[in-house]
C-alpha cells in the first residue's frame, strides 16, 4: 500500500502557551527481568497541561505512564534506573513514601475499573483511605469530585446506588472522580478512552481540557487524533525508546525526526 | 434502482454429523447419578424424621428441650439435650475462635502477600493437613495439647472440652484458609490496582478491597468449617471425655451429640428400646442445626455478595 494518511488536524490554541516543567526524567532505564523496556528516556512534562504518549503497540507507552506512579514496583524483577523527579523530587529515593506518591499522581485505567460499592462509595474510598471521616466534608469531596468529571448531573439522585449500574463511559468518569477525590497534581490516564464509545469518548476529551487548569495530564492514548485533538505536548515512542517530544502542533505539522513522521503520516510498519 | 445480485453458489451442509444415541443417552445416565445423592438425603430425612418421631412417643418434647439433665443410659433416666447441646457449641466455639483469625489471616498471606514460590509450596502443604485422618488428629489432642494445657491449668482434667476445641480448631484451619485464597484470588487485579492507585497500603487494599469482594466466599468457607466442627466426631470422642456437661467451662470434661451417638452406637443396646432412640433424636437435633447454619450461609453470602 502506498496511500499514506494526512497529519492529523492539530488545534490553534496551544502554541503560544508558556509551561513549567513538572516531571523531568533523565537518563532512566527500566528492565523486566532482563527484558529491556525502556532505554535511556530524556524527557519533560509540563504542569497543568496535556501531554499524550503515543508510538505502536508495545513500545514501552504504559510502562513509562507506570514508572510514574511506580505502581511498576509491584511487578518482580523489574529495575529502574537514571533519575524520575516530580515536582523537585526523585520519586525513586529512600525517602518517599509510596502511598503519599500515588495520592498525588493519581491514575486512570485503560478498563474502568470501579470497586463493587455505591457509587458514593467509590469516590469516597480514597479520601476515607487517607484519614478523612467527617460525613459533611466527605460528601462536600463526593459531589466536588463527580461535578469535576462532568457525572455529578447524571448520578446526583442514586449516589447509592452500585457503580456497576453505571453505562462505561460513565464508570470511566466514576474513575476518573475517584481519581480526583484524593486531591492530586497529576492524573495519569492509559488509554483511557479506548473501551468507550465516541460519545463517551467526547466527553472525557472534553473533561481533560477542563481538567487542565487545575492538573497535569500525561495520558496514552493509540488514536493519533485524539492525542492532536486534545494535547499540548506529545511524546512518540518507538522501541522503548523516546524519539521526540514537542509542541503537539510542532511534532503533528513539523516532526524532526523521519521515524516520528513516518508514524504520524501512517507510513508505519 | 440497483438490480438484484445473483445468489452465491456456496452451501452450508448443516444437517447432523455424529449420531445422537449419546446425546440421549447421557442426561439419562447424569440424571441418575444426581438422583443417588438426592435419594440418599430423603433416606435419611426419613429414618431420622421416623425413628425421632417414634422416640417422642415415649420422651415428651418438653422434657427433650426443657431438662437440663442428659442421663438416659442410668436410672433415674433424664432426657435432656442442653448437656450434649452445650458440649457441642462449646467445642465449636473454641474452634471458632481458632480457626477464623488463623485460617483468615493465613488466606489473606498466601492471595495477597506470598511470592507465586511459597504459594506453590504452603498450598500443598495445607491440603494435605486436610487429609489426616481425625482419629490421629484425636490422640494429637490428648497426648501433645493436652499436657500444655494441664501445665498452664493445673486443675484441668485428662479430658477436657478445650484440647479437643483447639484441635477441631486447627482441623478445619486449612478449610477456611485453601477456600478463603481461593475465593480472594478470584477477585480481579484491576480491582487491587484502582486501590494502589489510590495510595492504598497493601494491608489496606486486603482489608478493604479483597476481603470484602470475596466477602460471600469467605463467609461460605467460615459456614463450611462450622458444620465440620459441629459434626466432627473422633477428636472429642478422644479427648473431650464422655461426660454429659452442662457448663461453659472449657477446663472440664463434657459430651458432643456426635461423641454421644458413638457411645450408645457401640455398646449393646436393644433396637427400638428409649436408648435407641436417643441416637436418633440426638441425631435429628445436629442435622437440623447444619441445615438452619447453611441456609443462614446462603442468606449471609447473598447479602453480602459484591459483584465484579
Ligand atoms: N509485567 C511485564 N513483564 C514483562 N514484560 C512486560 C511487562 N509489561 C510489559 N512488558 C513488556 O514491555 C514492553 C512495553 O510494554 P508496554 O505495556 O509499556 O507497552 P505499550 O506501549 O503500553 O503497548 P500498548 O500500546 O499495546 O499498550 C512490551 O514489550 C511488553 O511485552
Ligand atoms: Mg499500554
Amino acid at each position: 500500500m502506498s496511500t499514506t494518511t494526512e497529519a492529523p488536524q492539530v488545534k490553534e490554541t496551544t502554541k503560544t502557551v508558556d509551561f513549567k516543567t513538572i516531571i523531568d526524567i533523565k537518563d532512566m532505564d527500566l528492565y523486566y527481568g532482563t527484558y529491556h523496556a525502556l532505554k535511556k528516556v530524556n524527557l519533560t512534562i509540563p504542569e497543568k497541561a496535556v501531554t499524550a504518549f503515543i508510538g505502536p503497540s508495545g513500545c514501552g507507552k504504559s510502562t513509562l505512564l507506570r514508572t510514574l506512579n511506580r505502581m511498576n514496583d509491584m511487578i518482580p524483577n523489574t529495575r529502574i534506573e537514571g533519575l524520575v523527579d516530580i515536582a523537585g523530587t526523585d520519586i525513586y529515593s529512600n525517602e518517599v513514601d509510596v502511598e503519599t506518591l500515588r495520592k498525588k499522581v493519581g491514575m486512570v485505567f485503560q478498563q474502568a475499573n470501579p470497586f463493587p460499592k455505591s457509587i458514593y462509595d467509590n469516590v469516597a474510598y480514597g479520601p476515607r483511605l487517607h484519614g478523612i471521616k467527617n460525613k459533611a466534608q466527605l460528601d462536600e469531596i463526593v459531589e466536588q469530585s463527580l461535578k469535576q468529571a462532568a457525572l455529578w448531573n447524571e448520578v446526583k439522585d442514586f449516589l447509592k446506588r452500585s457503580a456497576f449500574s453505571l453505562s462505561g463511559g460513565q464508570q470511566q468518569r466514576l474513575c476518573i472522580a475517584r481519581a480526583l477525590a484524593v486531591n492530586p497534581e497529576i492524573l495519569l490516564m492509559d488509554e483511557a478512552t479506548s473501551a468507550l464509545d465516541p460519545i463517551s469518548t467526547l466527553k472525557i476529551e472534553e473533561l481533560t481540557q477542563e481538567l487542565k487548569n487545575k492538573y497535569t495530564i500525561v495520558m496514552v492514548t493509540h488514536n493519533m487524533h485524539q492525542a492532536a485533538r486534545i494535547s499540548d505536548q506529545t511524546v512518540f515512542f518507538l522501541n522503548g525508546e523516546v524519539v521526540e517530544f514537542d509542541q503537539t502542533d510542532k511534532l503533528f505539522s513539523n516532526p524532526s525526526d523521519k521515524r516520528t513522521e513516518d508514524y504520524i503520516t501512517g507510513r508505519f510498519g | 434502482m440497483n438490480q438484484q445480485p445473483p445468489k452465491s453458489s456456496a452451501r452450508l451442509d448443516l444437517t447432523k454429523g455424529k449420531t445422537s444415541i449419546a446425546d440421549k443417552i447421557m442426561p439419562v445416565l447424569l440424571f441418575l447419578c444426581a438422583s443417588v445423592s438426592v435419594l440418599t438425603t430423603i433416606g435419611i430425612v426419613y429414618t431420622l424424621l421416623s425413628e425421632t418421631i417414634s422416640f417422642f412417643r415415649i420422651v415428651p418434647i418438653q422434657e427433650f428441650f426443657g431438662s437440663l439433665k442428659w442421663s438416659p443410659l442410668i436410672n433415674p433416666k433424664s432426657f435432656g439435650i442442653w448437656p450434649l447441646l452445650s458440649g457441642t457449641m462449646l467445642i465449636t466455639i473454641i474452634a471458632i475462635i481458632v480457626a477464623v483469625p488463623i485460617g483468615l489471616a493465613s488466606a489473606i498471606y498466601l492471595s495477597e502477600y506470598a511470592s507465586r514460590r511459597v504459594r506453590k509450596i504452603v498450598k500443598p502443604i495445607l491440603e494435605v493437613l486436610a487429609g489426616v485422618p481425625t482419629i490421629v488428629y484425636g490422640y494429637f489432642a490428648l497426648t501433645f495439647i493436652t499436657p500444655i494445657v494441664r501445665s498452664i491449668f493445673p486443675d484441668t482434667g485428662v479430658f477436657n472440652a478445650l484440647s479437643a476445641g483447639i484441635v477441631v480448631g486447627i482441623m478445619i484451619i486449612p478449610m477456611i484458609s485453601s477456600l478463603s485464597e481461593d475465593a480472594m484470588s478470584a477477585v480481579p487485579d484491576s480491582l487491587r490496582n484502582g486501590a494502589y492507585a489510590l495510595g492504598a497500603t497493601r494491608f489496606e487494599v486486603a482489608t478493604k478491597i479483597v476481603v470484602p469482594a470475596a466477602l460471600s466466599g469467605i463467609i461460605a468457607s467460615f459456614v463450611l468449617a462450622f458444620s465440620r466442627a459441629i459434626g466432627e466426631t473422633m477428636i472429642v470422642t478422644v479427648a473431650a471425655g464422655s461426660t454429659p456437661n452442662l457448663t461453659a467451662n472449657p477446663l472440664e470434661s463434657i459430651q458432643t451429640m456426635t461423641a454421644y451417638i458413638v457411645q450408645v452406637s457401640m455398646g449393646d443396646i436393644p433396637h427400638g428400646s428409649v436408648e435407641y432412640g436417643t441416637i436418633f433424636a440426638v441425631g435429628m437435633t445436629l442435622f437440623v442445626i447444619t441445615l438452619v447454619l447453611n441456609m443462614l450461609a446462603q442468606y449471609v453470602s447473598k447479602r453480602f455478595r459484591e459483584e465484579y
